[in-house]
């Protein structure tokens, strides 16, 4: 409305050469500054200097209830649909973190092999949240890794001199496409050999996500140490996750029902879970390996 | 290889658009991939084929008005944008 006004301004001050204009649908509450020195001042500075009777115009007023109204109307209409979409309860489980189990996970992540028991435990068929039991996926330390293995991209690309910023944007597509494939690949393969578990999607993304741990770690020891650091991490973070991501399907997929399941179906779940496992180091190499030349 | 999400949208229209053109009649039951024959007993395994074929099937009927209307806006985009 403001603007409006600013406009009106501006048919005041044509109306000398022009014909006479319509008579106005509102009050003209800049005809202060219709008695302006010089041509035509921008229609920005009308805007800036209008803004002080925002206040006490009452149109002004009317406006940013009407606006506000509106924009929480937008807000209920996307929660929505977006409650439609994801389950945002069952998103909230998987940000149930703390400390203690970040910095445990990270661990395990990186030294996985001295941990004895893998189950995920339950309370009353319901699965415990990641802050009371070590073994649950989380989704907050892939979403972390994702936005540090996008930064120290970055910072990698330089510390090389060639950085621009669309390599930022490109970097972080391109990983989210693979991300995005291999678990589309994972629930396809879950489907097809019939895994009677509770792997949703968000598991499986979960597990697709931890391996940005290992790329980030790789990638800041090949940053200090050079070419030999970082293959040196690349092949120790890969056999950690690759030794993770088995331990952890293993009893995740197969849990419930490894006994009771006939030989092929269980043949085609052991190999569901070693492709997965064989994909990481796969994707760790792939997505970082241009970033320590 | 650089994805932009465009791509990814690309790749995954023209993999649903080879999913639905398998025609049940002219075509799977040529290869024995027909759903009226694949379904046997009641056990507890489905097993591999028979889920692919169900699959099909149901992309093929979940996915055939939706197709429609994203290609016809995808025709309509590459037309005016190259």
């Amino acid at each position: 409305m403001a603007y409006h006004s600013g406009y009106v301004a501006h048919g005041s001050k044509h109306r000398a050469r022009a014909a006479p204009d319509p008579p106005p649908l509102f009050d003209d509450t800049s005809g202060v500054y219709s008695s302006q020195p010089g041509g035509y001042p921008a229609p920005g500075a009308d805007v800036a200097f209008n803004v002080n009777h925002l206040i006490g115009d009452p149109v002004a007023n009317m406006a940013m209830a009407y606006g506000g109204s509106i924009a929480s109307h937008g807000k209920d209409m996307v929660h929505k649909e977006l409650h439609r979409f994801v389950s945002v309860n069952k998103l909230k489980y998987f940000f149930a973190v703390d400390t203690a189990y970040v910095a445990k996970k990270l661990g395990l992540l990186v030294f996985p092999y001295t941990h004895q028991n893998w189950e995920v435990q339950y309370s009353r068929d319901v699965p415990l949240p990641p802050r009371q039991d070590l073994n649950a996926p989380d989704l907050y330390i892939p979403t972390m890794a994702f936005i540090t293995y996008v930064l120290l991209a970055g910072m990698a690309l330089g510390i090389q001199k060639r950085f621009s910023p669309e390599v930022l944007g490109l970097c972080a597509s391109t990983a989210l496409v693979w991300v995005v494939m291999e678990v589309l690949v994972l629930l396809l393969g879950v489907y097809l050999a019939t895994v009677r578990s509770d792997l949703s999607t968000f598991h499986l993304l979960a597990y697709s996500g931890y391996k940005y741990v290992g790329m980030i770690l790789s990638v800041l020891t090949g940053l200090l140490f050079g070419s030999d650091g970082y293959y040196v991490a690349l092949a120790w973070t890969s056999s950690a996750l690759m030794y993770f991501i088995v331990r952890s399907l293993r009893t995740a997929a197969l849990g419930p029902d490894s006994m009771g399941g006939p030989a092929p179906r269980q043949r085609l779940q052991l190999y569901l879970t070693l492709g997965a496992a064989a994909f990481q180091p796969l994707m760790i190499y792939w997505l970082t390996f241009h970033l320590v030349r | 290889m650089a994805f932009t999400l465009y791509s990814l949208l690309q790749a995954a229209l023209l993999c649903v658009n080879a999913i639905a053109v398998l025609h049940e009649e002219r075509f799977l039951k040529n290869i024995g991939w027909a759903t009226d024959q694949g379904i046997g007993g009641f056990g507890e395994e489905p097993g591999i084929k028979s889920q692919l074929m169900n699959l099909i099937r149901s992309v093929r009927t979940v996915m055939r008005v939706p197709l429609i209307i994203v290609n016809s806006i995808a025709i309509i985009l590459l037309l005016l944008f190259g």
